[in-house]
């Protein structure tokens, strides 16, 4: 026995225990020490070769991974569907197996399709991590949120978060509900009732209507990005109705008359779902949200690259 | 049943660790540029009371820092589920210092030479020390230590077993034979 090992993949929060998720962000806590050394790098997975596969535009995430990889010394490769062969309609599996003919060791992986990850996972040896699977879950920005909160408050027991915003397409709204109730945290969302799922209160969320309530309510405030993208319908009347009703502004932070803590994954639509003001002011932890991103990310390859050993002996390539 | 034999009890650790504190401070001409530095777990502890002994020769406090090796193991590809990483926590920069690494028991080696690297990656010093409670034998990579509280060579099938108060409620040194 000894220490909890998390598996081969990482594809969502959901099916981690608390103890799992725990020994995630406690290891997490002794890779931000690597980042301020003076040579930000140490031997941890060494000679391992991880593929960072994605299908969807990123900047940050991709390049969190990427910095988290080499500061444990692996070698890494970037494919971006345009490009690619990705391009050309080769399938995730068929791209995934030539990328393993090629002796690789890890792959993360983000996709459009919800259940991505955990496709690619039963298929493949290597180990599979998740950044973002559609509207299915992004671990990695719900664990660095959560640590980020840890962090703030010393616990998570207790702590009262609002996830605002557009919260029907945000898999970093599901992984931080999962995360935080598996961890003691109270969860409420707050959002226009096009933007919230009808049966998001069988995740043990609350819903709370009005974003001046959420403000009172909450010790810290989740903001979510309004995901332009994928919005194909009539949402919401216009950005500026949004940010008028919901948007997370100096005036509705003032009238609280507290300390509340605000986050958000970014990238920012400043002016809609949160004002600079609020976004650069005293109660941001927006850029150590970043920082953490890079020591949450160091410790998941980190244990994972352990799991795979497990997986290996249990013959699990059935 | 395990069988355990008492090689240093509590009195016996406290001796041989005053007297590693005189050799050390004898062997570094004082304490200029001097930082211990402990390998976790026990060795941070054992640093922490060589740092206190060495204040009360020398009338002045001396800096102590913790190390853990964990990341730089080299079986860390084999051992499966990932070891929990403690804290490393340098408080000094390295170079040109006189750095004396502490560790519990000294065995195959394989804990120093993994402190070694890390300790290049931190800095340059002018020279590195190594001070063990007990020194085990059985070594698989050329490495051996300037300061030894106690040398006791244990077979393969032994393991050297030491306990702090800070962490275990007492202190000993144990010598278990599995059969």
């Amino acid at each position: 026995m000894g220490a909890p090992s998390l598996g081969k993949d990482l594809v969502g929060l959901e099916s981690l225990s608390a103890e799992q998720l725990r020994l995630i962000l406690d290891t997490a806590e002794r890779f931000k020490e690597v980042s301020e050394r003076p040579i930000k790098k140490v031997p941890a997975l060494r000679g391992k070769t991880i593929v960072n596969l994605f299908f969807e535009p990123s900047t940050r995430t991709r390049i969190s991974f990427e910095f988290a990889e080499k500061r444990l010394s692996a070698d890494t490769v970037n494919v971006a569907s345009s490009g690619s062969s990705v391009s050309k309609g080769e399938t995730l599996v068929d791209t995934a197996r030539n990328l393993e003919a090629m002796r690789i060791d890890m792959v993360v992986i983000r996709h459009p399709a919800s259940g991505s990850a955990e496709f690619l996972g039963k298929r493949i040896g290597s180990n599979v991590v998740n950044a973002g699977d559609g509207k299915h879950e992004h671990p990695t920005q719900g664990l660095l949120d959560i640590l980020t909160l840890r962090d703030r408050f010393g616990k998570l027991e207790g702590l009262k978060v609002a996830i605002c915003g557009d919260v029907l397409h945000s898999r970093v709204a599901r992984s931080n509900i999962w995360g935080l109730t598996k961890l003691g945290a109270q969860v409420a969302v707050c959002g226009p009732a096009s933007l919230v799922p009808r049966d998001i209160g069988s995740l043990g969320v609350e819903v709370i209507p009005r974003i001046d309530d959420a403000i009172a309510w909450a010790d810290a405030l989740n903001v979510l990005r309004l995901q332009l993208e994928r919005m194909t319908g009539g949402f919401i009347p216009s950005l500026r109705e949004y940010n008028r009703v919901f948007g997370v502004t100096r005036e509705r932070i003032e009238r609280a008359r507290k300390d509340i803590v605000i986050m958000h994954p970014g990238p920012m639509n400043r002016g809609v779902e949160i004002d600079s003001d609020v976004a650069d002011g005293p109660f941001s932890v927006i850029l150590p949200q970043v920082t953490n991103g890079v020591a949450v990310r160091m410790a998941v390859l980190y244990l994972l690259a352990g799991g795979a050993a497990d997986w290996q002996q249990q013959g699990g390539s059935e | 049943m395990p069988s355990r034999t008492t090689l240093l009890d509590d009195r016996a650790i406290a001796r041989a660790l005053t007297r590693i504190a005189s050799e050390l401070v004898e062997r570094c001409h004082g304490t200029t540029d001097v930082l211990l530095v402990g390998i976790q777990r026990r060795g941070v502890e054992l640093a922490q009371r060589l740092a206190r002994l060495i204040e009360g020769l020398e009338g002045h406090p001396i800096p102590c820092g913790k190390l853990d090796i964990t990341l730089y193991r080299d079986d860390l590809s084999t051992v499966g589920a990932r070891p929990v990483i403690g804290e490393t926590d340098l408080p000094e920069d390295l170079d040109g210092r006189t750095v004396v690494i502490v560790d519990d028991v000294l065995h195959t080696g394989r804990t120093i030479r993994a402190a070694l690297d890390e300790l290049a990656d931190f800095g340059r010093p002018q020279r590195i020390l190594l001070c063990v409670l007990v020194d085990r034998g059985g070594r698989e990579l050329p490495i051996q230590p300037d300061i030894v509280g106690l040398v006791q060579a244990a077979r393969p099938d032994e393991r050297v077993d030491v306990f702090v108060k800070e962490l275990d409620g007492r202190d000993a040194v144990e010598l278990a034979r599995s059969a």
